[in-house]
């Protein structure tokens, strides 16, 4: 099967992705003051104003990254909620039916991200 | 340290019999103190003077065996090897390893530490069957390969790592730094060729992937063998073989006997075996 | 797993959370895992309400709304809390579990000196990075905005 070694080294691959571009969502975001970007800001004022959303979506090197960060998060954390509820050690069809929820929901939310992340950039 | 005047300590220690109780309960004694008494030498004169139901494993009284691993003063360790002195308290507080199911008293189930330390094949595995069952000679070993994992041979299989580990307190499934770290010390051996084989149960829920480092292994290890390294030694290992970067080692070969080689005329021949 | 008929003596949870005098890593362990599910749950919700963009300036304003005020505030302060924290000793779990920081095997001589001393200062150098960090969230969040 050699599933935990695959599936812990892809976690441990996505947790380096989101250490970069989280770190730069979060720099953009809750340190926009202390570390000012200003490229990633352009219209100036708060992250979250509609015209500042606006220019980053329209952005490519925005969207992909998006995407990326969007997927490798989600692996992460889900792997890792998937790896507390597994310690518990639930009964094996309860372990099928977690990993089966998790993977569902995991695709769900990543394709309604990448959606939006698409459907934006042509605002 | 204690007072040099203290002369009787107490003994608080967690009871079960399963024929008579249906939990354990804690009983309290208090017995005659001398200076330098272990642990276990107290569980001694516990039985000897107070209770002669009590019961618990050990044998070797010096750190050797690995029978008297206990939850002493809330920390998992050898009662032989731990000084009433060095608790820095007037009462000895005791139960069996947690972890693991009570048989008695102090008694902890081993067994299903053992079974799963025997899944991950604590033995050197080689293709030359013949050669490893009927040896015609040692194999080739440097000084410095031999480091690589003398300090996991010294494991007395004592199960004070597994009473520590954090993932062991409630995933059954997840072998434990004991049988993990001796998979290791094999896996890390020259003469060893089983990573493979090992890697069919490591790879899976059994691995080390259950071990965030929470390093209490390690802190409680009364051998110094250092479980929490040897995981991640091995983790390290695992993923380079998932990505096809693990360098296979060719298990060391057979040291050839010197052939040429004559016996000088003034060197007197070997006694004759004994045994 | 072999049957055994003793008396289960597993430490459930509460194992987890630590056995009360123990080493510094077994809190950095259990802190890591906290901050993790927080973190998780925020982002799970996160990619539901920014995804709103999609639908125009009036539905993001809207979802923008529905989550601002003091309380929520205090939310994302925490988020970012836990973001600190968990990415900074991320890093230092990324270099331990590949075996790096913990040391070579050595022969044991006692006092032992495990790997756990080894990577301490890796251990402490995160903890003052975080520590960092989180004086510039805090700036940021409660005293230049
Ligand atoms: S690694 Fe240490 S604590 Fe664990 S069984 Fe071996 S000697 Fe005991
Ligand atoms: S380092 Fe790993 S094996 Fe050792 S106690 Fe922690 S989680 Fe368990
Ligand atoms: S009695 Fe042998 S290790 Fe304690």
């Amino acid at each position: 099967m050699m599933r935990d070694q695959k599936l812990w080294t892809w976690h441990l691959a996505a947790g380096v992705v989101i250490l970069f571009f989280l770190g730069m969502h979060m720099t953009v975001m809750h340190l926009n003051t202390v570390v000012v970007l200003k490229g990633l800001n352009p219209a100036g004022g708060h992250p979250i104003d509609w015209t500042n959303v606006v220019a980053r979506a329209r952005s490519g090197f925005f969207m992909v990254t998006y995407v990326v960060l969007l997927g490798a998060a989600l692996f992460h954390g889900l792997y890792g909620l998937r790896n507390i509820l597994f310690e518990l050690d639930p009964a094996r069809w309860l372990k099928r039916a977690i990993s089966g929820l998790l993977l569902g929901g995991g695709l769900g939310l990543f394709v309604i991200g990448t959606w939006a992340a698409i459907v934006a950039r042509s605002m | 340290m204690t007072t040099p005047k203290l002369t009787e300590v107490s003994y608080q220690i967690r009871r079960f019999d399963p024929e008579r109780d249906a939990a354990p309960h804690w009983e309290v004694y208090r017995i005659p103190y001398a200076p330098g008494m272990t642990v276990l030498e107290g569980l001694w004169k516990v039985k000897e003077l107070r209770s002669p139901t009590l019961a618990w494993r050990s044998s070797c009284r010096m750190g050797v065996c690995g029978s008297c691993g206990m939850l002493i003063n809330g920390k998992p360790r050898l009662a032989c090897n731990t000084q009433i002195a060095e608790l820095e308290s007037e009462t000895v507080v005791v139960a069996p390893l947690p972890n693991f199911d009570i048989v008695r008293d102090l008694v902890p189930e081993l067994a299903p530490m053992f079974a799963t330390h025997q899944a991950l094949m604590p033995y050197v595995i080689r293709e030359d069957v013949e050669e490893r069952e009927h040896p015609t000679n040692e194999f080739y070993q440097s000084a410095h390969e031999l480091e690589h994992y003398l300090q996991f041979t010294y494991c007395i299989k004592c199960g004070c790592c597994m009473a520590a580990c954090p993932t062991f307190a409630t995933d059954a499934l997840y072998s434990g730094p004991m049988p993990l770290g001796q998979a290791h010390r094999y896996n890390s051996d020259t003469r060893d060729g089983g990573f493979a084989a090992r890697k069919q149960v490591l790879a899976d829920e059994p691995g080390p992937w259950r071990c965030h480092y929470a390093g209490e292994c390690s802190r409680v290890c009364p051998k110094g063998v250092d479980p929490a390294k040897a995981i991640q030694l091995m983790k390290r290992e695992l993923v380079l073989d998932y990505l096809r970067l693990h360098k296979k080692k060719c298990p060391a070969k057979v040291a050839v006997k010197p052939t040429e080689a004559k016996r000088r005329d003034n060197i007197p021949e070997a006694p004759p075996r004994t045994v | 797993m072999l049957e055994s008929k003793g008396h289960p003596n597993r430490l459930g949870i509460w194992g987890w959370l630590g056995g009360g005098r123990w080493g510094a890593e077994r809190y950095l362990y259990t802190l890591h895992r906290l901050t993790g599910l927080g973190l998780l749950a925020y982002f799970l919700l996160h990619i539901i309400v920014t995804s709103s963009r999609a639908l125009g300036q009036a539905r993001w304003t809207q979802a923008m709304g529905a989550v601002s005020g003091p309380l929520f505030k205090v939310g994302e302060y925490l988020v970012f809390l836990a973001f600190a924290f968990h990415a900074i000793n991320g890093i230092r779990l990324g270099i331990i579990e590949l075996g790096f920081g913990v040391g070579k095997p050595i022969e044991p001589v006692y006092p032992y000196r495990t790997s756990l001393d080894v990577q301490r200062p890796i251990a402490i150098g995160v903890l003052v990075l975080a520590a960092v960090l989180v004086v510039m969230g805090t700036l940021n969040f409660w005293v230049l905005e």
